[in-house]
């Protein structure tokens, strides 16, 4: 297991271009589909712990998820995993990755990475809400799952609220509309 | 001494772990007044390449500055001490709210505060397609990769492992540049600005 978690999150680490999110779907393919280490509603939990907390969303996750399956040690090696091709990448490139950087075949890979992991991440968000059952069946779950869906989104996108600020309005909106 | 200035290292970044909140870039301020004006660390200029360095190399912006600047100021030690500063208060916060997680989940006032928590999440995760799409697509050839990508992953059946996207998306970018370029028409490749914004 730690073994396992050291993998996945070296190579998460690794990818981790434009923001903690890309590591989401990568996540979900290995901790959710192929190897069932946790429930979707589960993953869906530790996104939020992730997103409340200060730093990183990708060590938050690496954190949360690493605790999760195997305690501290989980945590720390999860942590460590994910930080580690940062580490190289700066220590033995440095200034020189800044050269790099404006090579142009790195550019154009961008160019075409870019919108890949755009696509990746919103069929993440689909893949989850299908996983976590929000839009099985056409009762009172539906629609009241699709309002919180919809507010949230707005919150986050119009109003700009930070999502520690909306994650914790939607719990106690949860508390009262499904206790 | 050495030993003095690594632990004056970590605990200058340990002040500035909570300050993530904001998402890394937010650091930059508190990065020009502790390392740059308190303790003259480095120079102001230099805080330029940190921000370039921070946000092209893989992983969080905060992560990749604390290693960076870490390493400038006393090597392969200085940039853990660095490191192990600014992730430290995060790491437990995080233990403890897994912690609070596990011990309350079963609690029915906690279950229906998280069943509508899950909508947000989505949500959240939708919002984060949507910022990196707004810059990451712009003409015809980044809208298809987009939406390539997509359909690979939806019609795919059992599962295409996303890391395929991403090998995908590499390529695809670069086959693209390339046929443009044999006929001359040039194709914009540089970031505006970064995405200035929380969870980077």
């Amino acid at each position: 297991m730690l073994f396992d978690l050291f993998i996945l999150f070296f190579f998460v680490g690794i990818v981790s271009f434009g923001g903690g999110f890309t590591m989401i779907p990568l996540i979900q393919e290995e901790v959710l589909i192929r190897n069932h280490w946790m429930t979707a509603e589960q993953l869906a939990d530790i996104i939020a712990v992730a997103g409340m907390a200060p730093g990183p969303f990708a060590t938050n996750v690496a954190v949360a998820v690493g605790y999760n399956q195997a305690g501290l040690i989980g945590a720390v090696v999860a942590l460590t995993a994910s930080v580690l091709p940062s580490f190289f990448v700066i220590l033995i490139l440095g200034k020189l990755f800044l050269r790099f950087r404006d090579h142009q075949l790195l550019k154009s890979s961008f160019y075409g990475l870019r919108p890949a992991l755009t696509g990746m991440i919103a069929f993440a968000a689909f893949v989850l809400a299908q996983n976590t059952g929000m839009f099985t069946n056409l009762g009172w779950m539906f629609w009241s799952q699709l309002i919180l869906f919809a507010a949230s989104l707005y919150a986050l996108a119009v109003l700009r609220k930070h999502p520690l600020y909306v994650i914790i309005i939607s719990g106690l909106i949860g508390i009262a509309i499904y206790s | 001494m050495q030993a003095k200035l690594l632990s004056s290292l970590f605990l200058t970044f340990l002040k500035m772990g909570p300050l993530t909140f904001g998402g890394g870039y937010a650091l930059l301020p508190v990065i020009e007044r502790e390392i740059v004006d308190k303790k003259g660390w480095l120079r102001s200029n230099e805080v330029a390449d940190i921000v370039a360095v921070a946000g092209s190399a893989p992983g969080a912006v905060a992560v990749n500055s604390a290693a960076f600047i870490g390493y400038r100021i006393a090597g392969a030690k200085g940039a853990v001490a660095a490191l192990l500063g600014i992730l430290l208060p995060t790491f437990f916060i995080i233990i403890v709210l897994s912690q609070a997680y596990m011990l309350l989940k079963d609690d029915p006032k906690v279950e229906a505060a998280l069943k509508a928590i899950r909508a947000t999440v989505v949500a959240l995760i939708v919002y984060a397609a949507y910022k990196i799409g707004k810059s990451a697509i712009f003409d015809m050839s980044t809208g298809a990769i987009a939406a390539a990508s997509i359909a690979l992953l939806a019609f795919g059946g059992g599962h295409i492992h996303p890391a395929w996207i991403i090998a995908f998306g590499a390529a695809g970018g670069i086959a693209v540049v390339t046929i443009r370029s044999m006929f001359g028409k040039k194709t914009k490749l540089d970031d505006d600005e970064p995405v200035y914004d929380y969870m980077i």
